[in-house]
């Protein structure tokens, strides 16, 4: 059977190298210190999306994403990759949403895409490391869910087999579709870009890329392509778009306030410091010792 | 109404420590509220699980005890606490930062329209003023957790939804019995009525679980590595070290991502928290995610080359030297004094 996948990824500050100059002086991420990447599991969610596109003729993969206008980006790395098109969410009104508002958003918008038999995304974002928003949309579009997945073993008869990740094991499930699948970053990493697609989708921008392009006066190369290729347009959708209730979105729909952001300054403590000297080890050794905290 | 709630995850008939230390917290939430706390208990074959939490001073309990209740899957465990808490109207609902915690938390929250806050590592009462709106709020549920990036703490609270959800990972509260002979009720639902048959769509075909391999969680000596260990063979250093002290061997995140040792040994906020009396820190420069895992240690020993490696200022003794030098001297000096 050919199977509509949708694959939720999201553009993410590289988290994993932070350096001096992550934070701004008011204690608020400095964005543009950290580099935007494709969150690590989402990519993983894709390899998956891919294989059951190799697997079953006929498949189609479209991403979702969320985000300003840059993260047109996403959409491109997945077309890079097999993806068939992609849709990228851009609004004001989606602006400081939290997990509830995000999965909000994200549903409205699947339900607008309208076909679907499987939406897969990574487990966990790594600027949050909440794995709320996959369990989130598939209640918001009434659907089962399986979270931790390492691999998809079968579909048949219209119900899929996977393997997943459990506290101290793994189990396998098996569960109707349409589903929605959150995956882990220890599944078989994503393929590469394929050369042939990256020449084919290289231009491929979304609107407010364009209108950036143009702000700084620069000329769009080749313009006319967009016409003659469609393709070309990764299409951006507003809340309006996607007929969705602004009250739901973004910062207005979203539970959870910060009420606070403290940086924590550690109260030094009396610390003794000592060399790796052979001597200053042993005495430790025997201070430990003597007061029993070890032996 | 209005109370406390836990959700208490259930291996088998067991229930998870994680939730008998949410009890523990959930008690005194609820005391400092002055409301109850109640406790949810879903799966087979339940029929004594209220004796292993009522001790930690619950004053309900929920027992929903079906056959298609375990092994747990999404659908039909959040059935029950949807709509039990269409019925209760908790004010708090707490549950493990689990596999199935983050599973059933969020799919919950969505339902109830509610802010779910994930991997909290302190949980307190009190006040919020909206200053925009000129609204404050009495008694509200700070959810506190490092966020990302530094050192950076962020206190999150849920003004308006009810209940405020949070989850926390196993180890990060302190699992204290109240009163062996404390009374409370017992509530014997009818899971089909909270239920729908069609909730039983995704099936458990194969499972494995094994227990742990170490006890990195109750270990009174932790010695753990990071990215400064290099290598796995970095790390066999410290497992020499640990074997010798009798203790147990964790790794920060990036010793992990790094390959250096396996993920369940992780020390941090999502990973194990411990509170050992004596924790060694070899390598480690000391995240505030990290340091959330391990600051309740009595002593803490850091080896490191790195004199301005942040962990060196909650250190009682700094050895400033590096790993290879250090921890070999360590295994010797102890081999050499404790017999």
């Amino acid at each position: 059977m050919s199977l509509k996948i949708v694959v939720l990824a999201k553009q993410v500050p590289d988290t994993r190298c932070v350096g001096k100059d992550a934070m701004n002086a008011d204690g608020t991420i400095n964005r543009s210190a950290l580099p935007a990447i494709f969150n690590p599991e989402d990519l993983n969610a894709l390899e998956q999306a891919l294989r059951l596109k190799d697997t079953h003729p006929g498949s189609t993969v479209t991403m979702l994403t969320m985000g300003p206008g840059r993260a047109a980006e996403i959409i491109r790395e997945g077309l890079y990759r097999g993806a068939d098109n992609g849709y990228l969410l851009t609004d004001r009104a989606f602006a400081g949403a939290d997990t509830l508002a995000t999965s909000y958003a994200l549903a409205t918008a699947i339900r607008k895409i309208g076909k679907y038999d499987i939406i897969i995304g990574g487990r966990q974002a790594i600027d949050g490391d909440t794995a709320q928003v996959g369990p989130q949309v598939a209640e918001k579009l009434g659907l089962p869910q399986v979270t931790y997945v390492e691999e998809i073993e079968e579909i048949a008869n219209g119900r899929i087999r996977v393997k997943r990740h459990i506290d101290g094991g793994v189990e396998t499930v098996e569960g109707p579709l349409p589903i929605v699948l959150t995956v882990n970053g220890s599944a078989a990493p994503c393929r590469p870009r394929n050369a042939k697609l990256v020449m084919k989708y290289k231009r491929a921008m979304g609107g407010q890329e364009k209108a950036a392009l143009a702000k700084d006066g620069q000329e769009l190369a080749y313009s006319d392509l967009y016409e003659k290729r469609p393709y070309l347009n990764i299409t951006e959708w507003s809340v309006a778009d996607v007929d969705g209730d602004t009250s739901q979105c973004g910062l207005s729909g979203s539970p959870t306030k910060v009420k606070k952001i403290e940086n924590i300054v550690f109260q030094a403590k009396e610390s003794k410091t000592i060399t790796g000297s052979d001597a200053d080890v042993e005495n430790l050794i025997v201070e430990l010792l003597a007061n029993h905290t070890i032996g | 109404m209005n109370n406390v709630f836990v959700y208490c995850e259930m291996e088998g008939t067991h229930v998870a420590d994680v939730s008998l230390e949410l009890l523990t917290k959930g008690r005194k939430l609820a005391s400092e509220l002055g409301c109850q706390l109640e406790a949810v208990c879903a799966g087979s074959g339940l029929a004594d699980v209220e004796k292993q939490v009522l001790p930690f001073g619950v004053d309900r309990v929920h027992v929903f005890d079906a056959p298609g209740l375990f092994p747990y899957t999404s659908l039909p465990h959040t059935s029950i606490l949807v709509n039990l808490f269409k019925q209760e109207k908790p004010q708090i609902c707490l549950m493990g930062a689990t596999v199935i915690g983050r599973d059933l938390g969020p799919r919950v929250s969505s339902a109830l329209t509610s802010g779910l806050t994930a991997d909290c590592t302190q949980l307190e009462i009190g006040d919020h003023e909206d200053k925009k709106n000129g609204v404050t709020y009495k008694n509200l549920l700070y959810q506190i957790r490092p966020a990302f990036g530094g050192n950076i703490v962020a206190t999150i609270v849920n003004p308006e939804h009810r209940p405020q959800m949070a989850t926390v990972r196993e180890g990060v509260m302190k699992k204290e019995i109240l009163d062996e002979n404390y009374q409370g009720e017992v509530i014997r639902h009818d899971v089909a009525k909270f239920v729908p048959e069609t909730d039983y769509v995704v099936k458990v075909i194969d499972r494995h679980v094994e227990k742990a391999k170490h006890n990195l969680k109750g270990a009174p000596i932790v010695v753990a590595g990071g990215y400064g260990m290099g290598s796995k063979e970095g790390f066999d250093m410290l497992f020499e070290l640990a074997k010798e002290l009798h203790a147990e061997v964790g790794g920060s995140r990036a010793a992990v991502d790094a390959g250096f040792c396996d993920h369940d040994r992780q020390i941090g906020q999502t990973g194990v928290t411990v509170h050992p009396k004596l924790y060694i820190a070899c390598g480690i420069s000391g995240q505030i995610q990290h340091i959330a895992g391990m600051q309740d240690a009595g002593i803490i020993i850091s080896v490191n080359n790195d004199p301005n490696a942040p962990i060196n200022s909650i250190a009682d003794y700094v050895i400033n030297g590096t790993v290879e030098e250090v921890i070999p001297k360590m295994i010797k000096y102890y081999k050499k004094n404790s017999k």
